[in-house]
């Protein structure tokens, strides 16, 4: 009995004294995470301002008509300008990548978590990891010197193209769709596969039928976020895809994207002048996109089941 | 007493280097309950896996002996374990439906056997939930997810989604151990009317629940199997000192 109030008091001294000091440090973490809580924000939310007035300016400041813009091609630097061929190259590249690097991006993700599990963590997790860690030029240095040269003598056209885009994209979004995947695919629990074991499913089955449908919210999100990055993309697409400002015909066309344009031709504008402010307005349209990338992800991730 | 559902013989299994059961020979027998009890880590769980093969798919299990399920060994060359699992439903011990419909749950077995006509499941969906007592409580949302529902009745759509397969025999490992006491009862007295029509195998932890619902139970410890009888009999006169010891509540 007088043991254990002892011990209540010790432990409510223990309490107080931790509490003066306690309230100091906690005083100072508050502060530090909320000032790197606020700096984020208001980063975000200045460069959005600073894009948008940079970019609206081509609409009010020179005249040029954002249906014009956003409709028509012919990109000469003047008020007459369309970037329509660079929306639509930077929208195939994005879907033409992500067509290319979903299928095998969620079915690698599938082997290295339900049909190789040893094998795949220890060999096929690394690779990945190694895949992301590589900067974009090198990329683009391998496509120039193996993608393009491969086009160009076995299926045709000068090399440079669309294809030449979309396999080099699709390979650079191909560790971020996997990853994802992987870790959306882990996260289901076994009790729903040992259900379906159960009731006489095979592993094929239980993959298609339980696992594929339960996992299917995060492999879109893992989809719509590589799609994001494809669509961002600068460097790589533009070493491979031929960076010519009409609209591509076919696959083997050499095309534009907007962040091709963007790096091509900003070292060669004056601040100031119309051209300068068109690429302003391609770098607006960019973030937009991403805005509606982060919307996208929202809404899908928000239908997850479990 | 003639029919027997599944003889055990001589089985032994080990995880890794670790044994798991020891020599065990047990002979169930047909649309009858069979209790199994006994302390964590005894076996139990195990050896109810191995009745529908699941158990294989823990890495680096190995087995020995014979499992005859109506005569014909399951462990025999060319025998699939899905053909098995069709038989041999199961029912886990937390609620564990897919997140999809209700309806979707019942009629998965079927419709990864390739049953697709609609009216077959249909039907076979409205009789599964009416046997697994929860069709009045789903009948007007069949088409909404099944994991909305309480944990009692989660349960109970996955016994309907274990006899919609039309087995012959369900495995029930802890089917009550995550519900309410009333969802427990509900599930016992379901495990009562199911009786007629199946063979059901119960691992459980709670003797009491062994002695209400089984005609027939069997006491496992450290993976041999100590004392196999007539529920009465093992709880009114126990022949093992350990079986005693065990039900008495002196460990365990």
């Amino acid at each position: 009995m007088a043991n254990a109030q002892k011990s209540e008091t010790n432990n409510h001294r223990l309490l107080k004294s931790n509490n003066s000091s306690s309230k100091k440090n906690e005083g100072r973490g508050k502060f530090l995470v909320f000032t790197s809580a606020v700096i984020v924000i208001i980063a975000t939310i200045a460069i959005t301002v600073f894009l948008g007035y940079k970019g609206i300016r081509t609409f009010f400041v020179y005249d040029v008509s954002l249906w014009n813009f956003l409709t028509t091609t012919g990109w000469d630097g003047t008020e007459n300008s369309g970037a329509f061929a660079f929306i639509f190259g930077s929208f195939a590249v994005t879907f033409l990548a992500a067509l290319f690097a979903a299928p095998l991006g969620i079915g690698s993700a599938i082997f290295m978590t339900e049909i190789a599990k040893k094998w795949g963590q220890k060999f096929l997790q690394p690779v990945i990891e190694i895949l992301v860690g590589i900067p974009s030029v090198v990329y683009g240095l391998i496509g120039v010197t193996v993608i393009v040269p491969l086009i160009r003598n076995h299926v045709g056209g000068l090399g440079f193209s669309l294809l030449a885009g979309m396999i080099v994209v699709g390979v650079m979004i191909l560790p971020t769709i996997t990853s994802i995947s992987a870790d959306a695919i882990k996260a289901i629990p076994s009790d729903i596969k040992d259900a379906s074991y159960g009731l006489g499913a095979t592993r094929w089955q239980t993959i298609y039928k339980v696992i594929i449908p339960a996992a299917l919210p995060s492999l879109m999100t893992a989809i719509v976020l590589g799609m994001a990055r494809a669509f961002g993309e600068a460097l790589a697409v533009q070493m491979v895809i031929g960076n010519v400002k009409g609209l591509p015909e076919s696959l083997l066309d050499s095309a534009a994207t907007l962040t091709s344009i963007i790096t091509l031709d900003m070292p060669h504008t004056t601040y100031g002048s119309v051209h300068n402010s068109l690429l302003w307005s391609l770098g607006l349209i960019l973030l937009i996109m991403s805005y509606v990338f982060i919307i996208i992800i929202r809404f899908v991730s928000s239908r997850r089941k479990i | 007493m003639d029919n027997h559902t599944y003889n055990v013989e001589n089985l032994n299994l080990w995880y890794g280097n670790n044994q798991a059961l020891y020599e065990i020979k047990m002979d169930i027998p047909e649309n009858e309950v069979t209790a199994i009890i006994g302390p964590s880590g005894c076996g139990k769980s195990t050896f109810l896996k191995t009745l529908n093969r699941m158990v294989e798919m823990v890495p680096g299990v190995k087995l020995s002996g014979d499992i005859n399920y109506y005569g014909n060994n399951i462990f025999r060359s060319g025998y699939h374990p899905e053909e098995l699992r069709t038989k041999v439903g199961m029912v886990f011990q937390h609620p564990n439906p897919f997140p999809k419909s209700i309806y979707e749950n019942v009629a998965f077995g079927a419709k990864i056997q390739g049953i697709r006509k609609k009216s077959v499941l249909d039907e076979m969906v409205e009789k599964s939930l009416k046997q697994a007592a929860i069709w009045d409580e789903v009948k007007d949302r069949l088409n909404s997810n099944a994991m909305g529902l309480s944990g009692g009745q989660q349960q109970r759509v996955c016994i309907a989604r274990a006899i919609a397969t039309q087995p012959d025999v369900i495995l029930m490992d802890e089917p009550t151990s995550a519900l309410d006491p009333i969802s427990t009862l509900r599930v016992e007295e379901l495990i009562q009317e199911l009786k007629e029509h199946y063979t059901i195998i119960i691992v459980t932890h709670n003797m009491q629940q062994a002695s209400r619902v089984s005609d027939r139970t069997a006491f496992f410890l450290n993976g041999e199997l100590v004392e196999y009888d007539n529920t009465d009999r093992i709880f009114s006169n126990p022949q093992d000192r350990r079986t005693e010891d065990y039900i008495s509540g002196k460990f365990g």
